[in-house]
């Protein structure tokens, strides 16, 4: 057995491409651009999320993120986020493709603007056409292990269920629908939303998922670099827990030093 | 198209008069914007990177630009 284990070399695949960073962050609610990128900076995140608008036909000199966040050096994650039918989510992947020129994104179809919950009927309709069209979608969903089996059957890369509604900062509600999903899939499990604190993303590794997916937890931290650097660590220290094996709970104390020559 | 040769489209929802005739690119240099940087829907149809020289502006078209912008 190995006595360590290099993080390095401990990567992850979705859709072909590698990975070794198991954290993916958003860029947005950010104060600025520039606090941006250094929080990107901070979590070692070799994909981000960026979401799809309309230019500023007023004042196109404005900043962008392009300029701040290299998509040369990272991997931009286009989401559908805002949209709430397989049409409209299609229809910004379409134009994402296109700015971007990759296939890879974010489909998230929401259900309602209260608890920003997954419509799963639209999801499934979404992916079954972007699939169809050459898009490798990664898929928010539900944490639902039949909802999840589906997606995958429908040609999703990775199922990525919430832990808890966006933005809420709860962490993992549902521990046990979460190991679910990851036992029953053949693609990258990673959790999206939900997660607030460092020991959020731990628990999420440690059920065995293949990453994390955050944003708000560190852009709405009150020093964000930090909070970045505070998931990167527990990002692989779950994730080393996780391969180490855990030690079986007990109901009792058993005792860590010897009993034998007591004086 | 007005007698004066001008166009009227629609950007990202905003009305805006043109002189034609212009293609899609020279639209986006117009507007101060950079063709690597943005997707053009004409008319709720994508228009590939590779013909925004040869694609033509037309009296009553709807653009839709867009970029990345920061998101979760």
């Amino acid at each position: 057995m190995t006595a360590q284990r290099d993080i390095k070399a401990d990567t992850w695949t979705v859709a072909g491409r590698t990975f070794t960073s198991r954290l993916i962050v958003g860029t947005g609610k950010y104060k600025s651009l520039e606090e941006n990128a250094a929080a990107v900076e901070a979590s070692g995140a070799e994909i981000v999320t960026v979401a799809v608008r309309r230019v500023n036909i007023s004042d196109p000199t404005q900043p962008m993120l392009t300029d701040f966040i290299d998509p040369k050096k990272t991997t931009y994650l286009p989401n559908t986020a805002g949209c709430f039918t397989a049409e409209d989510a299609i229809r910004t992947l379409r134009l994402a493709r296109e700015a971007g020129g990759w296939n890879l994104v974010k489909l998230e179809v929401l259900g309602e603007a209260k608890t920003l919950y997954p419509n799963m009927r639209e999801t499934l309709r979404a992916t079954e056409v972007l699939v169809k069209e050459g898009f490798e979608p990664m898929v928010y969903c539900v944490d639902d292990p039949i909802a999840a089996k589906q997606l995958e059957e429908a040609g999703a890369v990775a199922i990525m269920p919430l832990g808890a509604p966006i933005g809420s900062g709860l962490g993992i509600q549902n521990r046990v629908t979460i190991r679910l999903i990851v036992e029953g899939a053949n693609v990258p499990v990673l959790v999206d939303a939900g997660v607030g604190t460092a020991s959020d993303a731990a628990q999420a590794m440690e059920l065995g998922c293949d990453g994390v997916l955050m944003n708000t937890a560190i852009a709405e931290a009150k020093n964000p670099v930090l909070m970045a650097q505070a998931m990167k660590a527990a990002v692989e220290a779950g994730r080393l827990a996780y391969l180490s094996g855990r030690m079986q709970k007990r109901r009792y104390a058993d005792p860590s030093s010897p009993l034998a020559g007591l004086i | 198209m007005s007698l004066d040769g001008s166009l009227g489209i629609r950007v990202n929802g905003e009305h805006r008069r043109v002189m034609g005739p212009l293609s899609v690119a020279e639209m986006l240099n117009e507007l101060g914007l950079d063709p690597l940087r943005v997707a053009v829907e004409r008319n709720l149809e994508i228009v590939p990177r590779g013909t925004l020289d040869s694609v033509c502006v037309e009296d009553g078209d709807d653009f839709e630009i867009v970029h990345f912008v920061g998101g979760g």
